[in-house]
Parts: C-alpha cells; sequence; structure tokens
C-alpha cells in the first residue's frame, strides 16, 4: 500500500544523499531484548487494522498504574547518580523557538558536548564515561550550524520537519522539507485529524512515506499526544507509526497544552512492548515537552525498565526531548558530590 | 562499586526506609508492653508475656502482655464504666476526639507504617501509601458521622460496650475500621489485636493517652485466641466485631448465638476476577498484581481465582508471568519492594502446603526466577495454571500470593463460576464492553464488585460479604448500623428480661430476639 502511495505522489525516488550512518550497523542485527528474545530495528510491517481495532485501553486503569509506578520505584545515594547520569546521556537537548539564532544553536551544542562542569566531573569521579547528551534537536534552518558545531563529538543532529509542530502543510512540501534536512536523525509531526477521523490507511501511508524519505536516518513519529487526548487514540497511533516504520515514538511537539505525561507513556511503552512482541522488532520511544525535574528523569527511566526492560534505558531506544531538565540534574548531581544544593547561577548554561 | 559500573549496570540499588524513629519508640516503652485500660498500662493479671518478631529478620521486637480472663474483665469493666460519661457527650464533642485521633495518625505517619511494617512484614510502600493513610481518613469521616448522628439516625442508640478482633494482615487499618465507626456512634471498646501484630494497636493506645481521650473508652487486650475467647463470652459485652478467618467467625457465632450479643463477621474469600476477551489486558494484568499480589496475598478479598476467557487465555498467561518476572521481593522496608515478607511461619506453612496440594492434583505451579532473600519468611508470586473449580486451590483460600487461573467460554459461565464458592467478599470485572462488565457484576455474589480495578477502598464506602464471607457491613452509612440499636430494643421489657437472664446465666436462654 505505502509503495502504491509514494508512487502516486512520485516522491520516493532520489532520497537525500547526506543521509548518516544508520544507528545499527547492520539491518539484521539485533539492538534489544525483551524478555529473552532478542529484537531487530524495525522495518515496519503491512498495516494491521483488526490489530488497530482491538486496541483497548482503560483509562483510570492506566492512570492508577502510572500513579503507582513511580512510587513503586526509587533509586537512592550513588544509584541516584548514576541513574541522573544516564538520563543525560538519553538526552536530545532541545530548542524550539521563533527566537532561535545560529548563536543560541552553537551555545546549545557546547552545553550538549560539556554537559557537567570538570569540576563537577572529576568530583563524581567519572572522566571514563566522557559524558555527553545523546542529540540536539533543532529545527531545519539552524541542522547546518549544528552539525559544524557537533563535529567529532558524537552527537547527532535531529532536525524536526514535515510543517512542525503542526504538521499541516501540504504532503509534497512536508515531505521536501524531510529531503531538505534529513541528515543523523529527524522527528516528524502526524496528521492529528487522520487519527480523529479513524483514517489509518491515511495516517499509515503518510509515516510510511516519511520513512521512505528519511532513507536510513533514525525517524521519531511525534503523535501530538496532548491533541490526541484519548489513551486509545494515543494507542492506535502508536501502532500505526510502528507498522509504517517508525524508529522512535514520540509523544509531543512541546507545543501543545499538555505533553508528556505518565499515563500516555505508560500507552505507548506498552504499545512498543506488544509490537516488539508481535513482530520481534524494536522501537524506541521519546517523551518530550514538560520535562524539568530531575525527579521526573528518575520516574521515566523507571517505567522504562519496568515496562520494557534495560534495553531501553540506552540512547538508541530512548531519548528525552529536553531543554531545561539538566540544570535540575546537574545540581542534584552537585548536592550528590558536595551536600550541598548550588544555585543554578552556579552551572553554566545553554 | 563505582558509579560508573552503576551507570552501567542500571540496578535500583537499595533503598531502606530509616527505622530510627519506630525503634526509639519501641526502646522507649523498654521492648514491653502492658496492656491499655482505663487509659493506662497495666501488667498482666496472670498471663505474662510473650513476644512479637519482625517476619523478614526474625529479629525480636518487643515483648507484649497475654491477656486472660482477668484482663479482658478488667477492660470491660473500665468501658461499661466510660460508656455513660462517653455518651453524655454530644456528638461534635466526640467528633473533636475522632478529629484529634486523625491528626495524630498523620502526624505520627512515618513511624506507624515502619513499625506496622516491621510487625508485619508488608511493603513500606503499601503501608505509606495505603494503610496509614486510610486509617487517618476512617476517623475523619467518622468524625463526621458522630456530628451528624442525631440527625442522621433519629431513634437509634449505641449498641453499648463493643469487643473487637480483629486480624494481622492490616492491623492499624483494621483497628481504625472497628474503633472509627465505634466511637462515633457513642459505644466504648475492648479490641484485642491479633498476637503476630500488636504494636500499631499498642501505638494507637498512646495516640488515645496523647489526645486525653476520656478513660476506658479504648481498651487494648493484647493476646492469642484464648484472649479473645475471653473477650468473646464475657457476659457484660454487648457487641462483638470480629474480622479474620472463616473457622474462628464459625465459633464465635456460634458462643454467641444464645446470648444478647450483637455480632457482625468479616472473614474470608476466594475472590473471583474476571476478566473479559475485550479488556484492556495490559491493565487487567496491574489488576491482577493489586488484587493477588498486594500485602502478600494476604488480604480477605485477594483476587485469588483469575477467571480468563478462553480466546485470550494464553496471551494472558503470558503477560502475567512477564509481569510477575518484574516484582521485587526482599526487606519490607526498601521503598522499591513489592513483595515482602510472610506474617509468620505458620501462614508460609500453610500457603506451602495448600500449593503442594494443588500441584498434586494437577495444577502446573509457574514461579519467577527471582531470588528469595536468604532469611526470613517468604513465599515468591505463584501462578497455577491447569486449575479447575473442583481443585483445592480453587476452593481454599489460600491467604498467601497465589493465583489459581481457570477459564470460561461465556458471560454467563464466567457468572457461574465466580459464584460457585463458599464464600462471597469481593469480585473484579474487567471488560471495555460497559453492558458485559454492568450485566456481569450485577449477577455477581459479593459484597463489593469492583470494575475495571480492585481492591480499592473508601470509609465512605461500605465493605463486607455474603455467604461464608460474614455479615455485616464496615465503613459508610451501612456500616454505622452494626454499631447501632434502635432506642426501643433498651427499653423492651422482654428483651430487658432476656438479657439480664443472659447476662447471669452461663449458658444463656435461647430465646428469639425480636426485631432482628
Amino acid at each position: 500500500m505505502a509503495v502504491e502511495h509514494i508512487k502516486r505522489y512520485g516522491i520516493a525516488e532520489g532520497l537525500n544523499s547526506r543521509t548518516a550512518e544508520p544507528l545499527a550497523s547492520a539491518a539484521d542485527t539485533a539492538i534489544a531484548e525483551l524478555s529473552g528474545r532478542a529484537l531487530q530495528p524495525n522495518r515496519g510491517i503491512p498495516l494491521n487494522l483488526d490489530w488497530i481495532d482491538a486496541v483497548r485501553v482503560n483509562t483510570s486503569a492506566v492512570e492508577r498504574r502510572a500513579q503507582t509506578l513511580v512510587a513503586r520505584r526509587t533509586v537512592k545515594k550513588d544509584w541516584q547518580v548514576a541513574w541522573l547520569l544516564r538520563a543525560i546521556s538519553c538526552m536530545d537537548l532541545t530548542t524550539l523557538s521563533g527566537d532561535d539564532t545560529d548563536e543560541r544553536v552553537r551555545r546549545l551544542c557546547a552545553k550538549a558536548r560539556q554537559p557537567l562542569q570538570q569540576e563537577l566531573v572529576k568530583r563524581l569521579g567519572i572522566e571514563e564515561l566522557d559524558l555527553k547528551v545523546a542529540a540536539v534537536c533543532v529545527y531545519h534552518a539552524f541542522v547546518e550550524t549544528a552539525l559544524r558545531a557537533l563535529e567529532g563529538s558524537g552527537i547527532r543532529v535531529a532536525a524536526v520537519s514535515t510543517g512542525f509542530p503542526a504538521g499541516l502543510s501540504p504532503l509534497a512540501e512536508r515531505v521536501a522539507e524531510i529531503r531538505r534536512s534529513v541528515e543523523q536523525e529527524i522527528d516528524v509531526v502526524i496528521t492529528r485529524a487522520h487519527v480523529f477521523g479513524g483514517r489509518w490507511q491515511a495516517l499509515y501511508d503518510e509515516v510510511a512515506t516519511f520513512k521512505n524519505t528519511c532513507g536510513p536516518a533514525h525517524m521519531k513519529v511525534i503523535l501530538g499526544t496532548g491533541d490526541l487526548l484519548t489513551l486509545r487514540n494515543v494507542a492506535r497511533a502508536s501502532f500505526v507509526a510502528m507498522m509504517a516504520g517508525a524508529d522512535f515514538i514520540k509523544t509531543s511537539t512541546g507545543k501543545e497544552a499538555v505533553n508528556a505525561t505518565l499515563p500516555v507513556g505508560l500507552v505507548m511503552t506498552r504499545a512498543i512492548r506488544e509490537y516488539a512482541q508481535e513482530t520481534g522488532m524494536a522501537v524506541g520511544f521519546k517523551p518530550a515537552g514538560g520535562l524539568r525535574t530531575a525527579k521526573q528523569s528518575l520516574e521515566w527511566l523507571a517505567l522504562m525498565k519496568e515496562e520494557l526492560g534495560a534495553s531501553w534505558l540506552r540512547a538508541e531506544l530512548f531519548r528525552f526531548g529536553v531543554s531545561g531538565m539538566l540544570a535540575d540534574i546537574e545540581r542534584q548531581l552537585e548536592y550528590h558530590a558536595t551536600g550541598r544544593y548550588s544555585a543554578d547561577y552556579r552551572h553554566p548554561i545553554a | 562499586m563505582s558509579i560508573v559500573e552503576k551507570f552501567v549496570s542500571m540496578e535500583y540499588g537499595p533503598a531502606p526506609e530509616d527505622p530510627r524513629e519506630a525503634l526509639t519508640w519501641l526502646d522507649r516503652h523498654e521492648r514491653r508492653f502492658g496492656h491499655f485500660i482505663n487509659g493506662a498500662w497495666q501488667p498482666p493479671v496472670a498471663g505474662g508475656y510473650f513476644s512479637t518478631a519482625d517476619p523478614s529478620t526474625g529479629e525480636k521486637l518487643a515483648a507484649v502482655a497475654q491477656g486472660t480472663a482477668a484482663d479482658i474483665d478488667a477492660a470491660v469493666r473500665a468501658a461499661r464504666a466510660a460508656l455513660g460519661p462517653w455518651q453524655a457527650l454530644s456528638g461534635h464533642a466526640r467528633a473533636r476526639h475522632l478529629y484529634a485521633i486523625a491528626r495524630l495518625v498523620q502526624k505520627h505517619s512515618r513511624r506507624l507504617a515502619v513499625l506496622e511494617t516491621m510487625d508485619n512484614g508488608k511493603p513500606i510502600r503499601e503501608s505509606r501509601d495505603i494503610d496509614i493513610p486510610l486509617v487517618a481518613r476512617h476517623f475523619y469521616h467518622h468524625a463526621g458521622w458522630a456530628q451528624l448522628l442525631e440527625q442522621e439516625f433519629p431513634g437509634f442508640v449505641a449498641c453499648g460496650v463493643v469487643g473487637q478482633i480483629i486480624p494481622w494482615n492490616f492491623p492499624l487499618l483494621m483497628l481504625a475500621w472497628k474503633i472509627a465507626p465505634a466511637l462515633s456512634t457513642g459505644n466504648t471498646v475492648i479490641l484485642k489485636p491479633a498476637e503476630f501484630t500488636p504494636l500499631t494497636a499498642l501505638a494507637f493506645a498512646e495516640i488515645c493517652q496523647e489526645i486525653n481521650l476520656p478513660r476506658g473508652v479504648v481498651n487494648i487486650v493484647t493476646g492469642d485466641g484464648s484472649t479473645g475467647e475471653a473477650l468473646v463470652k464475657h457476659a457484660d459485652v454487648d457487641k462483638i466485631a470480629f474480622t479474620g478467618s472463616t473457622e474462628v467467625g464459625r465459633a464465635i457465632r456460634k458462643a454467641t448465638a444464645q446470648s444478647h450479643k450483637k455480632l457482625s463477621l468479616e472473614l474470608g474469600g476466594k475472590s473471583p476476577f474476571i476478566i473479559f476477551e475485550d479488556s484492556d489486558l495490559d491493565s487487567a494484568v496491574e489488576g491482577l498484581v493489586d488484587g493477588i499480589w498486594f500485602n502478600q496475598g494476604q488480604v480477605c478479598c485477594a483476587g485469588s481465582r483469575l477467571l480468563m476467557q478462553e480466546s485470550i487465555a494464553e496471551k494472558l498467561t503470558a503477560k502475567v508471568r512477564d509481569r510477575m518476572t518484574t516484582l521485587r521481593i526482599g526487606a519490607p522496608l526498601d521503598k522499591a519492594i513489592d513483595i515482602g515478607a510472610i506474617v509468620a511461619r505458620v501462614q508460609l506453612e500453610r500457603i506451602e502446603r495448600l500449593v503442594n496440594q494443588g500441584v498434586a492434583e494437577g495444577a502446573i505451579c509457574w514461579q519467577p526466577p527471582t531470588a528469595l532473600p536468604s532469611r526470613g519468611l517468604y513465599y515468591p508470586p505463584t501462578l497455577l495454571t491447569n486449575v479447575h473449580p473442583t481443585s483445592i486451590v480453587a476452593q481454599q483460600e489460600i491467604f498467601g500470593p497465589v493465583l489459581a487461573a481457570m477459564t470460561f467460554r461465556t458471560p454467563r459461565e464466567a457468572v457461574e463460576f465466580a459464584n460457585n464458592t463458599a464464600y462471597g467478599l469481593a469480585a473484579s470485572v474487567w471488560s471495555e464492553s460497559i453492558n458485559v462488565a454492568l450485566h456481569v457484576a450485577a449477577q455477581l455474589k459479593a459484597g463489593v464488585v469492583w470494575v475495571n480495578s480492585t481492591n480499592l477502598f473508601d470509609a465512605s464506602c461500605g465493605f463486607g460479604g455474603y455467604r461464608e464471607s460474614g455479615y455485616g457491613r464496615e465503613g459508610g452509612r451501612e456500616g454505622l448500623f452494626e454499631y447501632l440499636e434502635p432506642a426501643w430494643f433498651k427499653h423492651a421489657p422482654a428483651l430487658k428480661r432476656a438479657a439480664r437472664r443472659a447476662s447471669k446465666m452461663p449458658t444463656p436462654p435461647c430465646r428469639p430476639l425480636t426485631g432482628r
């Protein structure tokens, strides 16, 4: 179906030649493990409408689980330090504002290269980790700037695309947009109207088209969960996006009224789990928007560990889409190192 | 292990709750407690002391007085003497005492939670987030009823002196379920906590002292079954409220049958947990975790019989097994533990015996590969499949973390299996179809039916059973009737005579009391 669709629009040919190395070295190499089973990267499957139809989500039960899950798990002392460091290593440090400039993006990249001050790194004894964030996430206009600023660092550049954040410009233009900005990673938004209308085929075709255009670049599909609103919609959109070949599913643009919440995260991780169990393929998860505190980072990591397992605690399959969270984590780490909370002005900003 | 190694392993690490405040409290009492009678600590008249221990370590926590008939008699006399002045207080004045208790429970919530966990073995998360907040909630709720009593229950009066016997699975919460409605309706109380878990009741006694509750209104007598028996048999007790096993409940009913004593029983259960094919399966699995692996399954309303529609049985059991492997078992004081210790060796042996019997009958036993702590009383979460309604594990209450799974074909069959039990305490129905859920829920013979949820409790909602799960309700408006009687009861001449005779004669005459 997807292929036909792509042919119809004539946009499958001529994939951008500037694509980066794929994240997994070979497509048939296992990238994750779930309950003892090795999982491959997602190649997508034909749209399965029966599966979408069978999706059931009970809102109050999900809310209860989200509420108790974070009360059931906690990490303390050095373990907490390790978890916070892990959160940093899974960050997509993001700036997506109307007032972004090249200089602003360079500052962000500098912070991405050195998320913690050297003094703190030394005190914690973690020099060997060579800690960096996973990626920097910017608008298309700043992709070149970010690429240059991050050269040789191993930090990836992600561009938001396809009419971000509304995703309502014409399909051909959105596809052209992907072609223009695709580098290593790309965050695309879906047409929410397809979900409200139950037009799963249209949604599938759209995401499949995006994926084809992306080539080997890493594609994160933003569902706009704050717009979709019902958890069942979130689950169904998650499945369609995964079937269409998403490498990651991502909660929100950060521009909706409500962004990443734990109930939404729980529904999406359960969808990822079921997709993995049914297909043997692993899809990553990225909560974004409204994540500001170190405590939240621990809660989300615990959610991943509980629902999906250790494979989803790595940047290959888990990212935080954040801008302010790092500052709070720095203060927590400083507390661990010195026993005192520092003022935020003591930590260099992006 | 360095931070870098922890960064690689991403384990949770230990997160112990600080027990110092609770230990200091025990030490302040020199780890020895008498009975709490007439507002003061009294050494046992004749019974001596027995010890209570932490089931997760085996360490002795404190020595507690063994109550005998003499101690019970002293407590009943104190309660009888306190009754008049307590009832003379206005509803608002009684409410003030209940509010004060609720506030102090909140103030001491951390100490109470730790004490509960040490004495019982339940995870600190549960005592901290569920037990103790519900205790406070019960006292707040019933403080409100004390204020409203006269206008809401005209023509009703308190039973009088109430004997209450509570189990070890939710020690302080069961105390609250018993004492809060009794006090709010103007009764005075003699409470006997379970012998395995008396400590929080004793901490509660101290709270009564702290708020200057009138002497004798609450009396706590500790001890074993014989102490409870003395309380049940005491002639000057007007009502017995019991929560515990069906076996003991039956004995209590016999013992009180020929007396004037009012009785409420909250007993065992073998509650069905019904999952239809159109339910949110992942959420239903979490429901099971809250249903059968809550408090190590030592819950009277635990969803211990899993009934799943045939079409989803395989998928569901796979999900259940996956979920069981992520349950963390270990030191109950650790904040990231899901399953703590079993309360006592005798209970652990009972669980082992029943599971072995089930397996001998053909059940397939699955337990996650999680290692159990090397010391302490632990039993792993257990899933039994290939179970049939005839199996012993489908019939008998195990009171442990053991789930017996069976299948059904149609909603009608689900109802049939669910009701095919001597018990009738609780049930849980999972379906995303409102028609199926409500149609089935209405047909279940159970005191409480949860739809797409389980083990939700509130002080405003009555709880109790059908059949061998007992009778009487606790909580809500309906719960208050267990502690009230129509005023004319007390004055009806025939009843007065019967009551007088009952209190004088060793074997009271069997005379039907009209109006019950």
